[in-house]
């Protein structure tokens, strides 16, 4: 890992867009960028592996949808078997229709609950933490593209410029 | 611009003949008598030996699975207290306890088959045009920048809309002069005997049904002429002149006000009414989903086509991947309607409703749950992962099924009410769905070759092509 990293300033996802294609074709090593908001195509362009969270959601849907079955099946069947509405009471397929509600609605939360907490735990995210963004104003209305600096500083400073950055700077590498 | 090749040409041309074949062997073969009908039944079940008696056995074990529906209520409807499936087990013993009755309401039965066959297969392709033609209205009126490259495959689409209307309402004209016994509530015997009917005879009659069906049909027409006319308009327009669009803009959120009142009072009038006891408030939503499902599909089934015939260059696979998505989308809104209305009559198991759900799981039990697999899990499951969404042979191969699969919704609909437990896919159903295919091809390539397959004009055509998902 590079000990300096250049920080450029955009101030509109789409040319910082083409600026991320054009830092990738010049063969430099893009660290990290900062958004205020998800940019179309960006993991993309920046040639980022794509997600594997879709694999986990479908896995704790699995999940959600056997722990919803053997739930309803020792509630209503095994455990304390009701008369509702006449519907018979000691078989599980034949009362099917009405657990379903009851699963799917087991299904959606663990695949979305647990995807989130995935999310968090794969992004290092817990509560209480410290923000690692070097510029607030990302939060906000500019972009950021940190850069590490390899090479010929003035060629990637003058490259940056002319993507369009409105501020290019350089920093110590704080992870080292 | 596209060329309708000779080649394909020939193909609707030999699908209609076939069809035709079809449909005119079905028609010629239905009974005319009361002993034909008898005898065909008769024939038919010691045609198929074992194997009929044992579906009707496992039937009966079943229906214990169904003890929590009343089942002495399906049969009410049919003014006999026999169960069916155990009428034609000893079939033999029971003609002489029914009598003429029976043998009449089988006649009827076998007399609707053809009709409802071509019936089935008629509004199932008009349905995909008129599907497709409301899709168009929602991403003209949404002022979408994604489809505007696929405008001219739609609306070569809906040019099937003024053939199908004209066959549909053909259809329920013979049918309201009596050409078949489809529609129970148009017959004023049974009316003057069923009190339920006698009160809604105010909605449900012969002329403010075709007045109706003849309002949808023209407003539906109307806009799809407007539309394109609009629409190809456009393209020859002055660069930076949207006057057109704007127009196309404005008839569409009317047009879809319109339609999604029309579209349901239709589904009410042309198949609720089928069954004139029975009723749901969502059937208009129902027969919707399969409507946009199948015709989405259908959309995309075509552009892949045109594609590998070498037309449309600037569709890429972010197109066919919003395409596919609405697929999956619209196959789980299907499926959460077809389940929202079953739920809520299994479980509250009145009679007159119910009785809907039990003559289609005990007389229809494989088209009636094998749908939910071909509509519902196939989709599911294969039009999950976003790859597939982008591949162009699982888009087809889940669209051919789930094309198959909606064609058996629609059966489920219709049949049940009209053959009762009398139907098997036959000489009728294949060769009416073979040629409303064919014609339904013909219509819409002959349309699609008529005008540039780019809506040049458009002010959101660079929108269309710049479009990454």
């Amino acid at each position: 890992m590079s000990s300096k990293l250049v920080h450029a300033v955009y101030d509109d996802d789409d040319t910082l867009l083409h600026a991320v294609k054009d830092v990738k074709k010049a063969d430099y090593h893009i660290e990290e960028v900062f958004t205020p908001f998800p940019v179309h195509g960006l993991d993309h362009a920046m040639g980022l592996a794509s997600t594997r969270l879709a694999i986990t959601a479908f896995m704790y849907g699995i999940l959600g949808f056997a722990v919803a079955i053997t739930m309803i099946n020792y509630i209503m069947i095994v455990d304390w078997p009701q008369n509702i509405g006449g519907k018979p009471s000691f078989s599980f397929m034949e009362n099917l229709p009405a657990f379903v509600p009851v699963i799917f609605e087991m299904t959606v939360f663990f695949a979305a609950h647990l995807m989130v907490i995935t999310f968090y735990l794969r992004s290092r995210l817990w509560p209480f933490k410290k923000a690692e963004n070097p510029m607030p104003e990302t939060t906000d209305d500019k972009f950021l593209m940190q850069v590490a600096l390899s090479g010929d500083e003035k060629k990637l400073i003058s490259l940056l410029k002319k993507s369009g950055a409105i501020d290019v700077s350089i920093h110590e590498n704080q992870d080292a | 611009m596209y060329t309708f090749t000779q080649r394909l040409k020939i193909i609707t041309y030999v699908l209609m003949g076939l069809g035709l074949i079809g449909l005119t062997i079905g028609f010629l073969s239905a009974p005319s008598t009361v002993a034909e009908a008898q005898a065909m039944v008769a024939d038919a079940h010691g045609g198929h030996g074992g194997g009929h008696g044992d579906e009707h056995a496992t039937d009966h074990s079943d229906a214990e699975a169904h003890a929590a529906m009343i089942h002495s209520t399906y049969d009410d409807d049919h003014g006999h207290a026999d169960d069916h499936a155990g009428d034609h087990a000893k079939d033999s013993t029971h003609a002489d306890d029914h009598g003429d009755a029976h043998g009449e309401h089988l006649l009827h039965q076998l007399q609707n088959k053809p009709w409802a066959a071509l019936y089935v297969a008629a509004f199932f392709f008009f349905m995909i045009a008129l599907g497709t033609l409301a899709f168009y209205a929602i991403q003209r009126a949404a002022q979408a920048g994604w489809p505007i490259l696929l405008y001219r495959v739609m609306e070569g689409i809906t040019a099937y809309l003024v053939p199908g209307s004209i066959i549909i309402y053909v259809f329920l004209v013979l049918t309201g002069l009596h050409a078949n016994h489809l529609f129970v509530w148009m017959d004023a015997e049974t009316v003057a005997h069923d009190e339920i009917i006698q009160g809604k005879v105010g909605y449900l009659n012969v002329p403010f049904f075709l007045l109706r069906a003849a309002i949808y049909l023209i407003g539906w027409n109307l806009y799809r002429y407007l539309s394109r006319r609009f629409s190809l308009a456009q393209d020859n327009a002055l660069v930076g002149d949207i006057r057109n669009h704007k127009l196309n803009f404005r008839i569409s959120a009317g047009f879809l006000v319109f339609f999604f009142v029309t579209e349901s009072m239709m589904s009410w009038d042309w198949i609720m009414s089928l069954d004139p006891h029975w009723f749901s408030t969502l059937f208009g939503w129902y027969v919707l989903a399969s409507m946009l499902v199948t015709a989405v599909t259908v959309i995309a089934l075509i552009t892949i086509y045109l594609k590998s015939k070498g037309y449309l260059p600037k569709v890429n696979h972010s197109h066919l991947h919003d395409l596919a998505k609405f697929m999956f989308g619209f196959s789980v809104f299907w499926t959460y309607l077809w389940f929202s209305q079953f739920m809520l009559i299994w479980y509250s198991n009145i009679p007159e409703e119910v009785t809907y759900f039990l003559t289609r799981i005990d007389d229809y039990n494989l088209p009636f749950f094998g749908m939910i697999a071909m509509n519902f899990l196939f989709p599911l499951l294969i039009l999950m992962s976003s790859d597939y969404k982008r591949s162009n042979w699982i888009i087809v191969m889940a669209g051919i099924v789930i094309v198959l699969g909606h064609y058996i919704d629609i059966y489920n609909m219709i049949m049940p009410a009209t053959v009762g437990d009398q139907w098997f896919i036959g000489w009728a159903e294949i060769g009416g769905f073979l040629f409303f295919a064919g014609l339904f091809m013909f219509v819409v390539f002959r349309a699609i070759s008529k005008a540039p397959l780019e809506a040049g004009g458009d002010p959101y055509v660079g929108e269309s092509e710049r479009f990454v998902y």
